[in-house]
């Protein structure tokens, strides 16, 4: 009896690593594999063709003196800075309205989502000509609505609030989520507020916000790292202007300066120190979210971990 | 009497109240649709701005004030740009590293939940915390070492590095499916384990039909994700004949870069797939997201 129930667990270990195992190859050759060698040729210079030469932190130090280091940093966290809270309450607005228990609620809901789909460098394109200082149809309403018309991505200063325009454009991802959340708390709630004479503003302070804290918590930590991961727009868009990252570098994402380092300039060892400072930051960042959450975030019933 | 009067008057004041907030009601509605129909037209424009600028002949694409209804319609943009470069080439790459990718995707994923949700062993529980941990790493830190290795296998200028690595499975999708796993009661699977089946009968006749909604919205997802992609093609794609659809589009707006007509006719056919996939399957999207967003 005892023999057979010790097989029986030892069957059902060999099933449940045998289930298992193709993650556990991807993990070890797709990921650990390439995690640690990322950290060794952070040390090194590389250029694919001779072997790495190793080089201690000279990588590090380079980066403390790299301009365009520097310039990178600066232009994700601006557009994190201004994109992220712009996009977050543009997408709760929208929620909150859909939330009204609305008539073809369904039919906004999918005009509101449909951009956050479609592929990003037909996005891009159409917004490079959206853009367009002299013919593009968003300084066309500008000028109609007697508001100045920026130069947009001819202007270093006018580029990243141009991605951040643009970035509006895709909102329809976190007012789902945020719709969802919406419709998590419990009426009873509002329904309390109300006989104790709450109008709007209260019902939304005290309790909407209170209630959907943890989705907007999560929606915060998305939003950084996604900004950190910004490649393909600022790609497309900084194509064939200056050293392809618009006027003066203003268009320097961090990832796009990551690509050109290590696949245009075949710098494999600078590219890997730029990897590893990124994952440093996004983790800093999150943490500093995930720390400070416990004095905005709140957790109904405590049956959420 | 008294009792009586004020009684009255009671109800009619309760019933001023109520018409009142009757009209402020429906006051509030008109705003919310007001602000509904707004930002309607606001998303929809770059849309139809797409659609009649792909229209334009390449005079009237640069005629200011605009003109919204081009006259007239020139639907010879469309085979012109779309033949420039051989789009048609790019579309079945795209088809082909997207189908692969969706069907390793499903198929590893939901092996993989199967054994986590299914079996108890030893290390489980640190094995399934770590592979949430791996959501974590941003995919930048793997870009040099990854091509390096795809490198070293011999596997540049082919779809193999976009390909090969989603039969072994993708955290997210692995977590949303065990979720959905989790959910199938046990009695099912015992009742077919007492009348013999073995496991992978179980995984394939149970559980795989069951899962039928989380299996769509991950292939779907899985679907997207890959014809969306830029930056891997980029990476890992030279030659032109293995171009996928949003390469080609980049490259195409860097030789084309003034005539806009072009470009946006080819955009408009770029985009087209995503949004007739959206309306068959907009439920699985909606889902995915939420499995994802409200759990995460």
């Amino acid at each position: 009896m005892a023999r057979d129930r010790h097989r029986l667990r030892r069957r059902e270990t060999a099933m449940g690593y045998f289930f298992i195992s193709p993650w556990i190859i991807g993990l070890l050759v797709f990921m650990a594999g390439p995690l640690v060698a990322s950290g060794y040729l952070s040390l090194t210079n590389y250029n694919l063709l001779t072997p790495p030469t190793f080089v201690g932190l000279q990588n590090y130090r380079t980066m403390l003196s790299d301009p365009n280091f520097w310039q990178a940093l600066q232009v994700t966290f601006y557009y994190a800075v201004l994109s992220v809270p712009l996009d977050l309450m543009i997408a709760l607005g929208m929620a909150l309205l859909l939330n009204q228990r609305v008539r073809f609620m369904r039919w906004f809901r999918t005009i509101f989502y449909l951009p956050a789909l479609l592929p990003p460098v037909a996005i891009s394109v159409l917004w490079n000509w959206i853009l367009n200082p002299q013919y593009g149809i968003l300084n066309e309403a500008l000028g109609f609505l007697g508001l100045p018309q920026p130069q947009w991505l001819l202007a270093p200063q006018w580029t990243v609030p141009a991605y951040v325009v643009m970035s509006i454009w895709g909102v329809g991802t976190w007012m789902v989520i945020f719709l969802a959340g919406l419709q998590n708390v419990p009426q009873q709630l509002y329904e309390a507020a109300v006989l104790d004479g709450a109008g709007i503003g209260r019902k939304f302070w005290n309790i909407t916000l209170p209630m959907i804290s943890p989705v907007l918590f999560f929606d915060l930590v998305m939003g950084i790292v996604g900004a950190f991961s910004y490649f393909t727009q600022a790609y497309v868009l900084g194509q064939g202007v200056g050293n392809g990252a618009g006027v003066s570098n203003a268009g320097l994402f961090y990832s796009l300066y990551l690509y050109q380092k290590g696949f245009s300039e075949l710098q494999m060892g600078y590219a890997s120190a730029l990897g590893w400072v990124l994952c440093f930051i996004v983790l800093m960042m999150s943490l500093l979210v995930f720390k400070s959450s416990a004095l905005w975030v709140y957790y109904g019933g405590g049956d959420r971990s | 009497m008294m009792a009586l009067a004020s009684r009255a008057e009671q109800e009619s004041a309760s019933r001023r109240a109520r018409r009142s907030r009757q009209a402020t009601d429906r006051l509030g509605r008109a705003v919310v649709y007001l602000m509904l129909v707004g930002t309607s037209v606001c998303f929809l424009i770059p849309l139809f701005w797409l659609v009649t600028s792909a229209l334009k002949s390449s005079d009237e694409i640069f005629v200011f004030p605009q003109v919204w209804i081009p006259h007239p319609a020139e639907w010879g943009n469309f085979t012109r740009a779309l033949t420039t470069l051989p789009f048609g080439r790019f579309a079945l790459n795209t088809f082909v590293i997207a189908g692969l990718t969706t069907l390793g995707n499903v198929f590893s994923s939901a092996m993989v939940a199967y054994g986590f949700s299914r079996f108890r062993f030893p290390g489980r529980r640190v094995l399934f915390l770590v592979m949430l941990a791996t959501l974590m790493v941003p995919g930048q830190i793997l870009l040099v070492p990854q091509f390096i290795l795809f490198y070293k296998l011999g596997w540049i200028n082919s779809f193999a590095p976009l390909t090969v690595p989603a039969f072994f499975g993708s955290a997210f999708y692995i977590f949303l499916i065990r979720q959905f796993f989790m959910g199938i009661p046990a009695e099912l699977t015992d009742a077919a384990y007492i009348d013999g089946a073995n496991e992978w009968a179980i995984f394939l006749r149970i559980y795989v039909p069951l899962s039928k909604p989380a299996l769509t919205a991950v292939a779907v997802f899985s679907f997207q994700g890959a014809w969306n992609d830029f930056l891997a093609p980029l990476i890992y794609l030279n030659s032109q004949k293995l171009y996928t659809l949003q390469l080609g589009l980049s490259e195409f707006q860097g030789i084309f870069h003034t005539q806009w007509n072009l470009i946006m006719a080819a955009s408009t056919v770029i985009m087209l797939p995503m949004v007739v996939i959206f309306f068959l399957a907009q439920r699985y999207f909606i889902q995915g997201i939420l499995m994802s967003g409200v759990q995460g």
